[in-house]
This record gives C-alpha cells, sequence and structure tokens, in this order.
C-alpha cells in the first residue's frame, strides 16, 4: 500500500490588488472540495491566519504600492518554495501603477489637504499605517517569482490547470485560451 | 513659425513625397518643428495632421520642442566614449549650466547625445546644429564653448574645426585601379545592357552593405519586373563604426554616381535617389557639384553619351537621423516622405520598391564596385578574394589602435592580419560589423573576413584588454533602444529591457536573473522581431555570453534576485510629507 501523499502547503495574499484574483480562484467551483483534498492552507484570506509559515507553494495577487506588500512578499519569498505572481498586476504593476507617472507628493497633498471640498485636512502619519512606495512595482522588482500566470483576473480554469499541474508535479502548461492579458 | 513655410513647400513642388526633406528646411530655418508650423504643413501637402506630425516625432534630428539656437549632439558610439567623449561633454555642460537634453535657460544652447555619426577614426565627434565636429579636445570645446557664448554663427566658425580627414591606410585595387568618369558607361553602352548584367552577374559581386545578396540577380529581379524602375543608393551608413562610404563619397564620388548610373542601364531605370544619412552634410557640396558636373559631360540627363533611350538622373535625398532607415524598406518608406518603417517582405523592393515600382537598391561601396565591374570586366573582380566572396571589402578600423582609418582587403583577410596592420596590442576583442555583427575573442583572431566566414559591412571596432566588455555592451544596448522604430513589440520592448538590465549590471546591482533574463530576451528578439534591427540586437550580448562569461559574473552584486530599486528611497518622500521617520517608515538594511 502506498504511504498517503503528503499534502501540499499553501499559502496566497492579496497586496495591491483588488482581490479579483481571489474570486476567480473561488470561480473553480466545486473543484476547490478536490483541491482542498490536494493542499492544506497556510496564510490566506481564507484563513484569516496573519503570518506566512513554511509552505510549498505561495501565490501573490497584486503589486507593491507600500512598505507592508514589500514586507508580505518578503516573508512570502523567506517561506514559499514556490513563488507565483497571479494576474495583471503582480506581473505588471496593473491597474495601481496608473499613478505612477504622478508625484506621490502632489497625491498626497490633493487627497488630504488641497482637493475639492477637504476641509482642515492632515496627511496620516500614524505609525500604524505603512508608507506608500513612491511607485508601484511588479512582484519581481523585489523577489524572485516563479511563475507568472497573467490576466485580469487569470480564468478560474487558468488556475486550476496551473495548479493541478504544479500539484502533479507536471511543469504547468497553459493552452489556448487559457492566457490572456486582459 | 517660419514666415517662409510656403517658399519651403514650393521649393518641393507640396509634394508629400518629400515631407522629410520638407521637415528638415523648417528645422534648419526654425530650429524645431512647431504646432503651428506642422498645422500648416498638412494644409499645405493635403495630408492628415497626424502624418506629419508622425515624421516629425519619428526622426531623431526633428524636434518638435523647442531646441537651443546651438543644438549640440555629441556623437555616443562606443569608440567616441574609448576617446573620453563623455568627459568633454560634461564640460560643456557644465560651460552652460545645462543637463544632458535640456536647452539652456535663455534659449541658448541644447545639449544631447546622437547615435554614432561615422567618424570613429577621428573621435570624439559632435555635430551642431547639423554640422560635424570631429577631433574634440579640451581646447576645441572651450572654443566652441566661447564662440556659442559669442553667438557667432556657424559660418563664421573657424573651417578647421569642420575638417573631415580621410586617412587611407591600405589601398587594394578599388582605391588604386585609375578610374575617369564615363569609362564604365563607355564599356557598358558597347556591351549592351543585357550583356553588362551578364557580367555583373558572373562576376559574382555581392553586396556589401552586409546582407550579401547577388548584385546581379538583384538587377535582373529589377529589370524583369514591369513598371517604372528606380535605382537608390544607400548611403544611410548607420551601423556604429561604419565609416567607409563616407570615405568612397568624399573620394570617389564619381565611381558610385557612375555605379548607379550603370545599374539604371541594366535595369532600364530612369531616376535614381542617393540617400545620405544626415550625418554627413558636409559631402553634400562635393556630391551635388559631382552631379552637376557629370550633368555638363553628357554623363546624366538625357541621351547620356549620345546613346538614344538612355535618359537617367539621380536625386540626392537627406535622411533625419534614424539607424534602421538603412534597412532598405524603411529608406524606401522615408524617401517617399513617411516614419521609417521597415516594410513587409515578400514582396521585395525589386518588384515593389519606391512608390511600388520595381527598385534596386545598392549599397555605396556595391555600386562603386559595380562601375569597375563594368569597366574592367567580371574576372577583374574574380581574380580577388574568395569563392564566395569576390573582391575586395573596405573595412572602417577605429577603437584600440594605432592607425585608424579605411583598410582594403581582398576577401578572406585574416582578423590578425588586419590588426597587426592597423596597430592593435594587447587585443581583447573585435567587434566586426558594428553592434548587429560578430563579436570576436582574442582567440579567434584566425577567423577571415569573408561571407563564408565572418561577414563585414564594414565596421572593425578594436577593444584591448583594459576595456570591461560589459560597457561596450552596455553601449550597444543604448543604441538599440535608441534606434528601435517602435513598430514591434519585441524589439521595441525586448531593446529597453537588455538597455536596463546592461546599466543595472554595469552600475554594480545586477543579479544572476538579470544576467539570465538578458540571453533570454536576446534569443526572443532574435526569434520574433519585424526586420534585421531586432533580430539581431542580441548579437552581441549572446556572442558575450558565450565568450565573456567571468567579465558578467564579477560585475553581479548578487547570485540571487534583489531589488531592483532601492526599497528605503522609495519611501523617502512619502517620510517627508507626512513628517514621518519611525521605525515602519523605513526598510532595515539588510531584509
Amino acid at each position: 500500500m502506498a504511504a498517503e501523499k503528503k499534502k501540499l502547503r499553501v499559502a496566497t495574499a492579496s497586496l495591491a490588488g483588488c482581490f479579483g484574483c481571489h474570486m476567480s480562484l473561488l470561480d473553480i467551483d466545486e473543484r476547490i472540495v478536490a483541491l482542498l483534498e490536494l493542499v492544506e492552507l497556510d496564510r490566506t484570506p481564507l484563513t484569516d491566519l496573519k503570518r506566512v509559515g513554511p509552505c510549498d507553494l505561495g501565490i501573490v495577487e497584486g503589486g507593491l504600492c507600500n512598505a507592508e506588500n514589500v514586507h508580505v512578499l518578503q516573508a512570502f519569498r523567506k517561506n514559499c518554495k514556490v513563488l507565483v505572481a497571479l494576474g495583471a498586476c503582480a506581473v505588471n504593476g496593473g491597474l495601481p501603477a496608473q499613478r505612477n507617472h504622478l508625484d506621490i507628493r502632489d497625491c498626497l497633498q490633493t487627497v488630504y489637504l488641497t482637493g475639492h471640498r477637504v476641509r482642515r485636512g492632515f496627511i496620516p502619519n500614524d505609525p500604524e499605517l505603512p508608507l506608500p512606495l513612491d511607485k508601484v512595482h511588479p512582484l519581481h522588482d523585489v523577489v524572485r517569482i516563479d511563475y507568472f500566470l497573467p490576466g485580469c483576473p487569470p480564468p478560474a480554469d487558468a488556475i486550476w490547470q496551473f495548479l493541478t499541474d504544479l500539484i502533479a508535479g507536471r511543469t504547468p502548461q497553459l493552452g489556448h485560451g487559457l492566457i490572456h492579458y486582459d | 513659425m517660419s514666415r517662409d513655410l510656403g517658399g519651403i513647400l514650393a521649393r518641393h513642388r507640396n509634394d508629400p513625397t518629400r515631407l522629410v526633406q520638407i521637415l528638415r528646411d523648417v528645422m534648419e530655418a526654425d530650429g524645431w518643428i512647431s504646432p503651428p508650423a506642422i498645422t500648416a504643413l498638412a494644409d499645405g501637402l493635403g495630408l492628415p495632421r497626424a502624418r506629419v506630425e508622425g515624421v516629425a516625432g519619428f526622426y531623431a534630428f526633428f524636434a518638435t520642442e523647442p531646441r537651443g539656437r546651438y543644438r549640440v549632439l555629441f556623437s555616443d558610439n562606443i569608440t567616441d566614449e574609448m576617446a573620453g567623449s563623455v568627459e568633454l561633454r560634461q564640460r560643456l555642460l557644465d560651460a552652460f549650466h545645462v543637463r544632458l537634453g535640456e536647452v539652456s535657460r535663455d534659449g541658448l544652447v541644447s545639449i544631447d547625445v546622437t547615435s554614432c555619426t561615422g567618424l570613429c577614426d577621428q573621435g570624439p565627434a559632435l555635430l551642431v546644429n547639423g554640422r560635424a565636429i570631429p577631433r574634440l579636445t579640451h581646447a576645441r570645446i572651450g572654443a566652441i564653448a566661447a564662440m556659442i557664448r559669442g553667438g557667432a554663427p556657424l559660418t563664421e566658425w573657424p573651417d578647421n574645426l569642420f575638417e573631415i580627414h580621410e586617412h587611407v591606410e591600405r589601398q587594394d585595387v578599388l582605391v588604386t585601379t585609375p578610374f575617369a568618369p564615363g569609362e564604365a558607361l563607355g564599356a557598358a553602352l558597347a556591351r549592351g545592357p543585357e550583356a553588362t548584367l551578364g557580367e555583373v552577374e558572373r562576376s559574382l559581386l555581392r553586396g556589401r552593405g552586409g546582407a550579401g545578396f547577388p548584385t546581379g540577380q538583384k538587377w535582373r529581379l529589377c529589370r524583369e519586373a514591369p513598371g517604372e524602375r528606380y535605382v537608390v543608393c544607400n548611403a544611410d551608413e548607420g551601423e556604429p563604426g561604419t565609416f567607409k562610404d563616407r570615405f568612397l563619397l568624399a573620394r570617389h564620388a564619381d565611381l558610385v554616381l557612375e555605379g548607379m548610373t550603370v545599374a539604371a542601364f541594366a535595369v532600364g531605370a530612369q531616376k535614381g535617389l542617393l540617400y545620405l544619412r544626415a550625418e554627413y552634410p558636409f559631402l553634400l557640396p562635393g556630391l551635388e557639384a559631382a552631379l552637376a558636373r557629370r550633368r555638363r559631360e553628357g554623363l546624366l540627363g538625357e541621351r547620356i553619351r549620345g546613346a538614344e533611350g538612355f535618359d537617367f538622373d539621380i536625386e540626392i535625398h537627406v535622411g533625419a537621423g534614424a539607424y534602421v532607415c538603412g534597412e532598405e524598406s524603411a529608406l524606401l518608406s522615408s524617401l517617399e516622405g513617411e516614419r521609417g518603417i521597415p516594410r513587409n517582405r515578400p514582396p521585395y523592393p525589386v518588384t515593389h520598391g519606391y512608390l511600388q515600382r520595381p527598385t534596386a537598391v545598392n549599397n555605396v561601396e556595391t555600386l562603386a564596385k559595380a562601375a569597375l565591374v563594368a569597366r574592367h570586366g567580371a574576372d577583374w573582380l574574380r581574380s580577388r578574394g574568395t569563392g564566395r566572396s569576390t573582391g575586395t571589402k573596405l573595412l572602417s578600423v577605429s577603437g584600440d589602435v594605432a592607425r585608424p582609418g579605411i583598410y582594403e582587403y581582398p576577401f578572406g583577410v585574416a582578423v590578425k592580419q588586419v590588426l597587426e596592420d592597423a596597430g592593435a596590442r594587447r587585443v581583447q576583442a573585435v567587434q566586426v560589423g558594428g553592434p548587429s555583427g560578430t563579436l570576436l575573442a582574442h582567440n579567434e583572431l584566425e577567423r577571415r573576413i569573408a561571407f563564408e566566414d565572418v561577414p563585414c559591412a564594414g565596421a572593425f571596432m578594436v577593444f584591448d584588454e583594459s576595456r570591461d566588455m560589459i560597457d561596450v555592451l552596455h553601449n550597444f544596448a543604448r543604441f538599440f533602444a535608441h534606434e528601435s522604430c517602435g513598430f514591434c513589440t519585441p524589439c521595441r520592448v525586448g531593446t529597453t529591457l537588455e538597455r536596463q538590465m546592461l546599466s543595472r549590471i554595469t552600475s554594480g546591482k545586477g543579479t544572476r536573473k538579470d544576467v539570465k533574463d538578458l540571453g533570454h530576451v536576446a534569443r526572443l528578439m532574435k526569434a520574433a522581431s519585424h526586420c534585421g534591427l531586432g533580430t539581431t540586437a542580441g548579437n552581441a550580448v549572446l556572442d558575450a555570453f558565450a565568450k565573456f562569461k567571468p567579465s558578467f559574473d564579477r560585475r553581479l552584486a548578487s547570485l540571487d534576485v534583489l531589488p531592483v530599486f532601492d526599497l528605503d528611497e522609495s519611501l523617502a518622500e512619502a517620510r517627508e510629507v507626512t513628517g514621518r521617520d519611525d521605525v515602519g517608515a523605513h526598510f532595515p538594511e539588510e531584509p
């Protein structure tokens, strides 16, 4: 009798993203039951664990827009054997990176001080709050990324195909219709 | 805006195919191409405004924002860099308190860089309002700064500043065979067009511009294509390190023009166009004079040398600073007044070239050789060179050599021989054929210049052991990123990625991942680009991977991945605007 296969430990996070990629993950519908036979979850929005532990696989949605994003990503890289950039923002910076042609100082001043109908404004400076980076970056600007899964969001079938390939030990291959960039 | 816009348009007969020439005249008159000028040109030419703006924005020598009254462009070839151009450039920038690419506050001067200006044997060089100044020294820069400050018009600058020298260090049959204008035409007329074409075919003459396509075959395909035919001379010598066409057009203009006329006779063309690169305006007076003389002597115009029905004339078009226009189909687009974007091939220019008509596009050197083949016969060419590379080749030798200049050798010459003749010592590498060519290491110097082994369009840049090859690659990467025409994604994005990764590596922030990605991008560009610019833009990188691997490794900051930007610095602005300086407002030194 073969020994029971060890379950893969998986962590996920959404950084400067919109959780759309996580929603797309949930779109695998009833296949999530089969997936949970194969994996166990570490830090993810589903478990609400706050710290990532040693994992086989880390899946990160969203790019890097503030200091906390960078800390989380670095912790993922330290703990995960394989790290995946999931979706357009993680891969390229995506929608949040549209602010990159603006000056962050002007942004903060406009929003909190000088903007339309702002009265007695001030720029939040609580040490609890992470500071924004001057530019939004894709994940691979800071750590090594093993796989990139494009799409806004990547379709559920692509995520399913990718995960099942990876879990089975095959190099993930996304066929026709599963890779798109919008 | 120039009050003379109407005059400029009239001089060009309001012909939209002359748009590049028209914009050159506007630049000359106004120093830049203003939005009202673009609107007026569009109206005058009956073109959509976006077309005119698109062309004005495409070429490096057209400015769509105000520039200084003196526009200084430093040649940025690696040979200029090696000769000290960076320091000289900084000196001029300091003299006017401007930064690279900026206009001084009083609008007097703007200083920037441009791709290789073809003066590598007498660099560092610069262009001021389009005029070339070679052999820059601190003294020359001081003199230039003084004249700019004094507001002296360029015509009052001392002539010796603009003198271009031609150093012929080794001659062979192209340079030494005596030639009197009209000789080759006389021989061609006596033989007839078919036999002349046959002679060129039998000579096995191959194109000297890089690709090495058989000239006779090109001419025959053109001759057999129906319609009004054209002969085009490609004098857009843009490959960094190449200046042999400059020499030919300066010293042997008649031979080149006669080659065009022989080509016209063989293919049955009535009109010829010579596309001269914008960096060589100093050749223009001599070429125009040669054309006028040839017209007077009955070597151009109607009934050439009295032959009934043999009418042919040549017009010179001047480019506007775009390397990609050296690619023949981009050159044709530029001749038609468009952006210099390479066309889909097939159909090839021999059937659908200038104005979609059959066109023979040949390199300057090829045409000079063709004239001599017409005069002396196929066997004359075949008596030199190798089996598949007949005749001789002009090399433009520059870099770490005692005697830079023009060297003519029979094909098959060993690289080592050239190095010895040019006085190169402690050679580390030779870049043959320019950045798009082949990088040879010190253990390959027995290899030979020929289509069978190392092909060469003319550039021969030598690097001695004191040079860091990664700096050389970085220079090449800047060149390709600047010159990519932007039409296809692999090249547009790939050349910029290549430049960014090499910048990181040269500044000591590169990682093993950059090196890996660099190879991936180079191979992708080679496989997927639209034209030769993209397919060759990674050549030097791939060659260097194979031959200079340790040069990469020793410049890397880490074998793993590091952030590509300074993490803590990226929070600086937010720290300042929030007034925070707590622990959470910083990244720790070591993550």
